[in-house]
């Protein structure tokens, strides 16, 4: 329970799509003018997430990893498809998406209404794919933790659209220099916003080690986590 | 531009300044900005789009007669996927430090918006040889933003160009780090390059006024 708990938490703040890896930024960018659309589109990629990650987790440990294809029986022990990922995951994802928008459309036109317009776009989102990959990449160990941590990245994909959406409705009554009016201040908000995420970074750590040496998340390869150690290494440096 | 038309030499010229895919059509941001903190890893990833969005249009656009409007889009990723798998296993095979740093990021620019923005708004409507000359074109305008944002970030995140050291030697306090000068370690982290871009996005729209969003 409490891995999962803190898996939660991570994906949502720590690991933040937006803020701290970028995923999903087009959108993000291009879909963030008011709240209303932005909760809708939000809600899409939470629901969406929660549904890709633990398929592809599945896909990936049943079919595609080094070895996964022994339940077929012994000669099948050592084929290696994970060269096939991507294209697994996106036609998975594509399908999915398509899927979700048939049955949403059957069971509940209201949700339709506000949710269907934003399917088609959210299967080349690349948080979508992200989740997958990263979940790949972390080698996530349980179907919940896995499901775990596509609901996590999607509130905070959510949260992150959010906020800049509220930010931008605002903004309009500032006076922003011309040439910034727009895509350039919508950047540099997002950037401050990042430095503002980057101070949930203790948040798991500030306790007792130990129980942080057992979790599969740290094997993570991120660039964001070689440039915090660069980072470190300098200050220690000096 | 003997070789080319007026018309096609544009289709090139164009994505490079007033159209750009990253700081005008913003498109193609998600890759551009969490691997540019080396330039080798930024030169890496434009040449990756390149092969990719030069290749895809071509095919994209041979095929665009045959394919049914209704699945369009999973056609196109299956064709970006599979040029993806090509650039992800070379890399792998040639260049395998770099591909880990790259991480996820080779996979993601199959959901990269600049290839499947350019498939819709241009392939599909072109002939191939247009079609390519357009990819090109919007690559290298990609590429454009990406080496400007992976030089600054590297230049004065770690002082080094290409792995190379250009200001000295920061422990032994030679070159420019004999006046006192630091590296700023923030320009490494992922927040920076926003604001890079950001200011990029400045400076061109205060060139050409009529960029300005109202």
């Amino acid at each position: 329970m409490l891995e999962h708990l803190e898996l939660f938490f991570k994906s949502i703040f720590i690991d933040n799509m937006v803020f701290a890896t970028f995923l999903g930024m087009c959108s993000y960018l291009a879909v963030s003018k008011k709240v209303s659309t932005a909760v809708g589109l939000g809600a899409a990629v939470i629901f969406v997430l929660a549904i890709t990650v633990p398929l592809n987790w599945l896909l990936d440990q049943y079919i595609l990893q080094p070895g996964a294809l022994s339940w077929m029986g012994p000669e099948y022990a050592d084929y290696d498809l994970s060269f096939l990922s991507f294209i697994m995951f996106i036609a998975t994802i594509a399908t999915m998406v398509q899927l979700v928008e048939i049955v949403v459309e059957k069971f509940s036109p209201s949700l339709y209404n506000s949710l269907g317009i934003f399917l088609p776009l959210i299967a080349v989102n690349c948080a979508i794919l992200g989740g997958s990959l990263f979940m790949q990449s972390r080698e996530i160990e349980t179907l919940g933790l896995a499901t775990t941590y596509g609901v996590g990245s999607g509130i905070g994909w959510f949260l992150a659209i959010l906020a800049i959406a509220a930010i931008r409705e605002k903004i309009r009554y500032s006076n922003v220099p011309p040439a910034l009016r727009g895509l350039g201040i919508t950047f540099i908000i997002t950037g401050l916003m990042a430095i503002g995420f980057m101070s949930f970074g203790g948040m798991l750590t500030g306790g007792d080690e130990e129980t942080k040496e057992d979790t599969t998340v740290e094997v993570q390869v991120t660039p964001t986590d070689d440039n915090t150690e660069l980072a470190n290494n300098t200050k220690i440096e000096e | 531009m003997g070789l080319l038309s007026k018309k096609d030499a544009a289709l090139i010229k164009d994505p490079l300044a007033d159209n750009n895919p990253i700081t005008i059509q913003v498109l193609g941001i998600c890759s551009a900005l969490a691997i540019t903190a080396e330039l080798e890893a930024s030169i890496v990833m434009s040449i990756s789009v390149l092969f990719v969005l030069g290749i895809g249009n071509v095919v994209i656009s041979l095929m665009r007669n045959i394919i049914p409007s209704k699945i369009r889009i999973i056609v196109q990723l299956i064709v970006v996927a599979t040029l993806v798998i090509i650039v992800d296993l070379v890399l792998k095979a040639f260049a395998y430090e770099l591909s880990k740093t790259l991480s996820v990021f080779v996979g993601l620019i199959i959901t990269n918006c600049i290839i499947m923005g350019r498939f819709e708004a241009f392939a599909l409507g072109n002939g191939p040889w247009r079609s390519f000359l357009d990819g090109i074109g919007n690559a290298l305008g990609y590429a454009v933003i990406l080496i400007i944002v992976g030089f600054f970030r590297e230049l004065l995140g770690s002082g080094t160009l290409l792995g190379i050291p250009v200001l000295g030697d920061p422990i032994e306090k030679t070159g420019l780090y004999a006046l006192g000068y630091e590296n700023n370690g923030f320009m490494l982290l992922s927040p920076m390059a926003l604001i890079v871009v950001g200011i990029i996005i400045w400076v061109q729209r205060t060139r050409n006024k009529t960029l300005i969003e109202d």
